[in-house]
């Protein structure tokens, strides 16, 4: 957090961004509706209060050790590297995180901010049911009532999560608009924040929406990279060659790769494919898609000639969303971070071998990393070191997983 | 822009260009001002209408699915101004078709086919440069919303480039849900007088000829969208095809809410 910011003043810095406008480039900005934009400028304003506060820092910190267990293991994932045959390859476990994801080292963040801010209502949105799941349990924690927009398709295919979320004590609102997934989701919790301006905090799930939430997730984020750095020192001895992470919103990507922006090495985002690029379902926003405005920023979209979204493809729930970070979008414009995507099918391969090979069951998003992983490790040498961000467990996925192999369970 | 006419209040109302279908909407769009509209905010369809309630999403996905696109709401403006020169026509919608349409071919056009003024929910002051600017230069109207969140101390910075008329949104929440109490109302208005002479609209929530009616002995002009679209959606079959009389239904009622003004 703190220590993100004050790293940033070298203006040849991949890590300086965003500018006081919360533009990366002329991605980012704050395109919301009049009622919302006093709110984000008093959240912008108490963000940085905090930031600048020891005590937060602290609190986060706390937290993030006793409650969610971090850090996270970084594991060398033996049994994949003999198989690949290249590089070495290890893997953050964020999988291992209370709540099964990365996405709970953001809902702390955001709460402890909400809680700073005296909100007393929570709302978020939520794709796969991850980040609602993550939300509803810091709102258990914190004893504050919590409601969740959740589109109707995503309600059926996680249905696991929905169940969770109730027992956490949360509302699950089934948003029917749209196509029911987690762009309609995003549209609904910002109507009802729209609707609640006075007591409610709404907890953005990725790296998305208008300023400060871009930067503010990500700097959560960020202890995932913060952490690889100190493990992989410790393991190696230096900095590994090349970063790679699945991308949706791309919330656990940015937070590895930020702070490894400015060092010497190769960092992949991986977006999925869905049935392929050449085909309308993939969610591939950048590989795919055009700069646009949507939920609050300027990112690359997956919209029509006319401007219209269109609605993402990924049998993972949790990257099925037609836009991504505006950080990311500009990391790609600058070069900085390749982007690539992996198919449905390429994805499951990998869920497979890496449930067999490692004896981890690994959420359907990170599968999409690792297909790539295993595209390019056998091609690297044995001294080269990948970092892959295994940001979700697959207990949520197995029934999705069932049916896309024909199995009835 | 002269909202109140002849010294009574005007009626705003807000159609989706395209819903239910090219040819329905446009002609309601041409009988509205004999029926009593006094300026017309013409809705550009978005996929993703975030600051929108039930009635209007459901109004451009009507028209996306009928064909509905940017080059076609353009057109639509061109054929009535064709007939009526005069009734104000505003572009109101969302950024992001206009953003793919490019900001300067979008001023250009409109300005062409004789609209007069915009509204873009999701363009704050802080982002002025994107559209505001060139759209002030080029001659059209930029219409801002003003909310019951909107402080005194950011009302100014709010107002700076606000041309045309104010409109303010009654309530905290999005389109055709709540109704302010006409006490709340007026007081935000005296707030507003106190900042700006613009003319001054008030929507959110006003259904009936008895809201217009209180509305505009407050304001200088009162909105109508969710109830008139609303009204479209109850002309429709169960194919959601438009019935014979829907232009007619749409504007009796357009009529019951312009006796409201008087």
């Amino acid at each position: 957090m703190g220590t993100d910011k004050s790293a940033a003043a070298s203006p040849d810095s991949y890590r300086s961004g965003p500018d006081q406008h919360g533009h990366f480039g002329i991605f980012g900005g704050r395109f919301v509706a009049e009622t919302l934009m006093p709110l984000i400028l008093e959240l912008e304003a108490a963000y940085n209060d905090a930031n600048h506060d020891s005590s937060f820092q602290a609190d986060f910190d706390y937290y993030a050790a006793h409650y969610i267990g971090r850090p996270s293991p970084l594991y060398l994932a033996h049994s994949l590297t003999n198989q690949f045959g290249g590089a070495k390859i290890y893997f953050k476990r964020d999988e291992l995180n209370h709540t099964g994801a990365h996405k709970i080292n953001n809902t702390l963040g955001q709460i402890l901010l909400a809680r700073r801010m005296g909100k007393t209502r929570i709302i978020a949105e939520t794709g796969a049911g991850q980040h609602g799941v993550a939300a509803a349990t810091v709102c258990a924690l914190f004893d504050l009532p919590c409601v969740i927009y959740m589109g109707k398709t995503d309600i059926e295919r996680q249905s696991p999560n929905v169940f969770r979320m109730k027992l956490l004590g949360a509302e699950v609102i089934p948003v029917e608009s749209g196509t029911g997934t987690l762009k309609d989701a995003m549209n609904e919790a910002l109507r009802d924040w729209v609707a609640n301006v006075e007591d409610t905090f709404y907890i953005i799930g990725t790296v998305a929406g208008p300023h400060p939430y871009p930067a503010m997730v990500r700097d959560f984020q960020s202890v995932i990279g913060r952490e690889v750095r100190e493990q992989i020192l410790k393991a190696e001895g230096r900095l590994p060659d090349m970063l790679v992470a699945c991308i949706g919103g791309g919330s656990n990507a940015m937070g590895l790769f930020h702070p490894f922006l400015d060092e010497d090495l190769r960092i992949i985002g991986v977006e999925a494919g869905g049935l392929g690029l050449d085909t309308d379902k993939h969610a591939a926003s950048l590989t795919g898609g055009v700069p646009g405005v949507l939920h609050g920023n300027r990112t690359y979209l997956l919209q029509d000639e006319d401007g219209q979204i269109i609605d993402a493809h990924s049998i993972s729930a949790g990257l099925d969303y037609p836009g991504i970070g505006p950080e990311h979008s500009w990391l790609h414009e600058s070069n900085r971070v390749e982007y690539v995507s992996v198919t449905d099918a390429e994805a499951l391969d990998a869920f497979q071998l890496c449930c067999q090979g490692e004896g981890i069951i690994p959420a359907l998003e990170p599968s999409h990393a690792l297909a790539h992983v295993a595209k390019i490790a056998p091609d690297m040498a044995p001294e080269d070191i990948i970092v892959m961000n295994m940001c979700g467990r697959g207990d949520k996925d197995v029934f999705t997983v069932a049916a896309a192999l024909g199995v009835a369970l | 822009m002269d909202l109140s006419v002849a010294g009574r209040g005007g009626l705003v109302t807000f159609i989706t260009a395209g819903d239910p279908d090219p040819d329905s909407s446009f002609e309601l769009l041409r009988r509205l001002p004999a029926a009593g509209a006094d300026l017309i905010e013409l809705g550009m369809p978005f996929s993703d209408p975030m600051a929108d309630g039930p009635a209007i999403q459901s109004a451009s996905q009507r028209a996306l699915s009928a064909g509905a696109s940017m080059v076609r709401t353009l057109d639509m403006v061109a054929r009535f101004r064709a007939d009526d020169k005069k009734t104000p026509i505003i572009l109101m919608g969302y950024y992001n078709p206009i953003h793919r349409y490019g900001p300067a071919r979008f001023v250009n056009d409109a300005m062409q086919v004789g609209v007069d003024g915009v509204i873009i929910v999701d363009l704050p002051p802080e982002e002025d440069e994107e559209l505001c600017h060139p759209a002030l230069t080029a001659g059209l109207h930029w219409i801002r919303l003003v909310t019951p969140t909107t402080g005194d101390a950011r009302l100014p910075l709010v107002l700076k480039n606000t041309s045309g008329f104010v409109y303010y949104v009654s309530i905290a929440g999005i389109t055709g849900t709540r109704s302010a109490a006409a006490s709340t109302v007026d007081k935000a208005i005296k707030r507003l007088r106190r900042h700006t002479d613009l003319p001054l609209a008030v929507g959110f929530g006003i259904n009936t000829p008895e809201q217009v009616a209180e509305i505009t002995g407050i304001a200088d002009a009162a909105v109508v969208g969710s109830a008139l679209v609303t009204e479209i959606a109850a002309n429709l079959d169960t194919k959601g095809k438009a019935m014979p009389r829907l232009a007619d239904n749409a504007c009796a009622l357009v009529s019951r809410l312009a006796e409201g003004t008087r």
